[in-house]
């Protein structure tokens, strides 16, 4: 009898974190342009978010490999839909929905994707995000991030949601994303300083152009030696 | 026979034929430049210092091979036959993005089982010269300049600061020449002579630039 196929990845090509945050009106997600190789900086220009349809949008951290095979199998089905043209198209929960069992399914085989997604858009006119990762775990949350943003940037998003009682502009939802990827570039050691913002409203869903941080390192003046 | 245990078996005896490797791709106005080395090693053990790393997979379709050499000889092997085959259906030069493609399926499907890093570079009429590469993880993205293999770190920094996107032919090869020669002179399993080729509309031009004619830096 056939030994079961058994395979740990190790994930190789890798991004650092996605950051999301929902705002009045829509949800926006965003993630540097650096796919490194260990600790090298291999390949920059990398996008990480997707638009996946006018509704939804999804970011990934981990394999770049394993997320370009997922993106594959997710735009099988969005052209599925668009032969089909009755007007259905997968709407964020949906397809939350489909990578939570797809990606539950693949650990629980020993064979996972190695990966920590996350999905926006608008479900029903509602801003919608979720967040999956290599071991099938999900939830949904007003602002996530992965890796190390879960633990620099979400603290930040979510005073600032909790300040204004989880209503915030469009303007202001980006602003804070910028804020916590500058922080993220000064402290984690994976991160780089140009990113993309995938943003999805009601006029429907874009990728936009990358931005590039405006860092302050006016305090390395003010400091000498160690004493 | 070497039996015992107390016996330390050479390196070269039990390693895997590995193409150490530094070779480089780059997109300049009207083609690609492609380059590599020419040192396979076993352990420390040169196998063979002539090697020709510079796999045609089509007319005007190349792919640059590291890893074990055993798998991206396969790899090459393979992705070529299935060009041929669709070159016979469609009746046309195939696209480097089908090659890059079929490569890619190959290594991401196998990825346990493979040791294989490849790049897939050439001429089509569709979008001109095009470099993809296909790291181990089985990936896959266009670049316009990329250098791969165990001696890319050495002149990673110095095709940052002097490669430009539409350089002419001449000025393209010089760079990457020296790229090559400066991973040469500091990786172990990267050596010998430095194989290129220029893939343009016009076709395929490829040379040797012997160990005795590489350029020489500043060497202490």
């Amino acid at each position: 009898m056939e030994h079961p196929k058994q395979q740990t990845q190790n994930p190789m090509v890798t991004g650092t974190s996605v950051l999301g945050i929902q705002f009045d009106g829509g949800v926006l997600i965003a993630a540097d342009l650096l796919g490194s190789y260990g600790s090298m900086a291999q390949m920059r220009q990398l996008q990480r978010v997707f638009k996946v349809n006018e509704k939804t949008v999804i970011g990934a951290s981990g394999d770049y490999s394993d997320y370009q095979f997922l993106l594959e199998k997710i735009m099988q089905k969005v052209n599925q839909d668009n032969c089909l043209n009755d007007g259905y198209v997968y709407k964020p929960k949906q397809l939350f929905s489909w990578c939570t069992r797809v990606l539950y399914n693949r650990r629980s085989n020993f064979d996972p994707l190695w990966n920590r997604l996350v999905i926006a858009g608008l479900e029903n006119e509602q801003p919608f995000l979720g967040c999956v990762d290599l071991l099938g775990n999900a939830y949904q949350a007003p602002c996530m991030a992965t890796g190390y943003g879960n633990y620099l940037a979400v603290p930040i998003m979510r005073e600032f949601l909790e300040k204004h009682n989880n209503r915030i502009t469009e303007a202001q939802a980006r602003d804070v994303i910028d804020r916590c990827m500058k922080l993220l570039y000064y402290r984690d050691g994976r991160a780089y300083d140009k990113y993309s913002i995938a943003i999805v409203t009601r006029e429907g869903s874009r990728v936009e152009e990358c931005k590039e941080l405006q860092t302050n390192w006016s305090v390395a003046s003010q400091i000498s030696s160690y004493d | 026979m070497i039996a015992t245990s107390d016996i330390t078996i050479p390196d070269w005896i039990k390693e895997e034929h590995k193409t150490g490797t530094t070779i480089v791709a780059a997109e300049f106005n009207g083609g690609v430049i492609i380059a590599a080395d020419s040192r396979t090693t076993t352990g420390a053990y040169v196998a063979n210092r002539v090697t020709d790393k510079i796999t045609p997979l089509a007319d005007r379709i190349f792919c640059l091979r590291s890893g074990s050499a055993a798998d991206t000889q396969a790899i090459a092997d393979i992705v070529k036959y299935h060009l041929e085959f669709h070159e016979m259906e469609t009746g046309s030069s195939p696209l480097v993005n089908t090659a890059a493609h079929l490569a890619k399926s190959i290594i991401y499907n196998n990825k346990e089982r493979l040791l294989a890093s490849v790049m897939v570079a050439g001429w089509d009429s569709y979008k001109g010269g095009q470099v993809y590469v296909v790291p181990i993880s089985g990936m896959i993205v266009r670049k316009s300049i990329y250098i791969s293999g165990s001696g890319s770190i050495y002149a990673m920094g110095y095709l940052d600061a002097f490669y430009k996107p539409n350089m002419e032919k001449n000025e393209c090869l010089e760079i990457v020449k020296n790229a090559v020669a400066m991973a040469i002179a500091r990786d172990g399993s990267s050596g010998g002579c430095i194989r290129f080729a220029v893939v343009t509309d016009k076709g395929v031009e490829r040379n040797v630039i012997l160990n005795t004619e590489l350029p020489r830096f500043y060497e202490n």
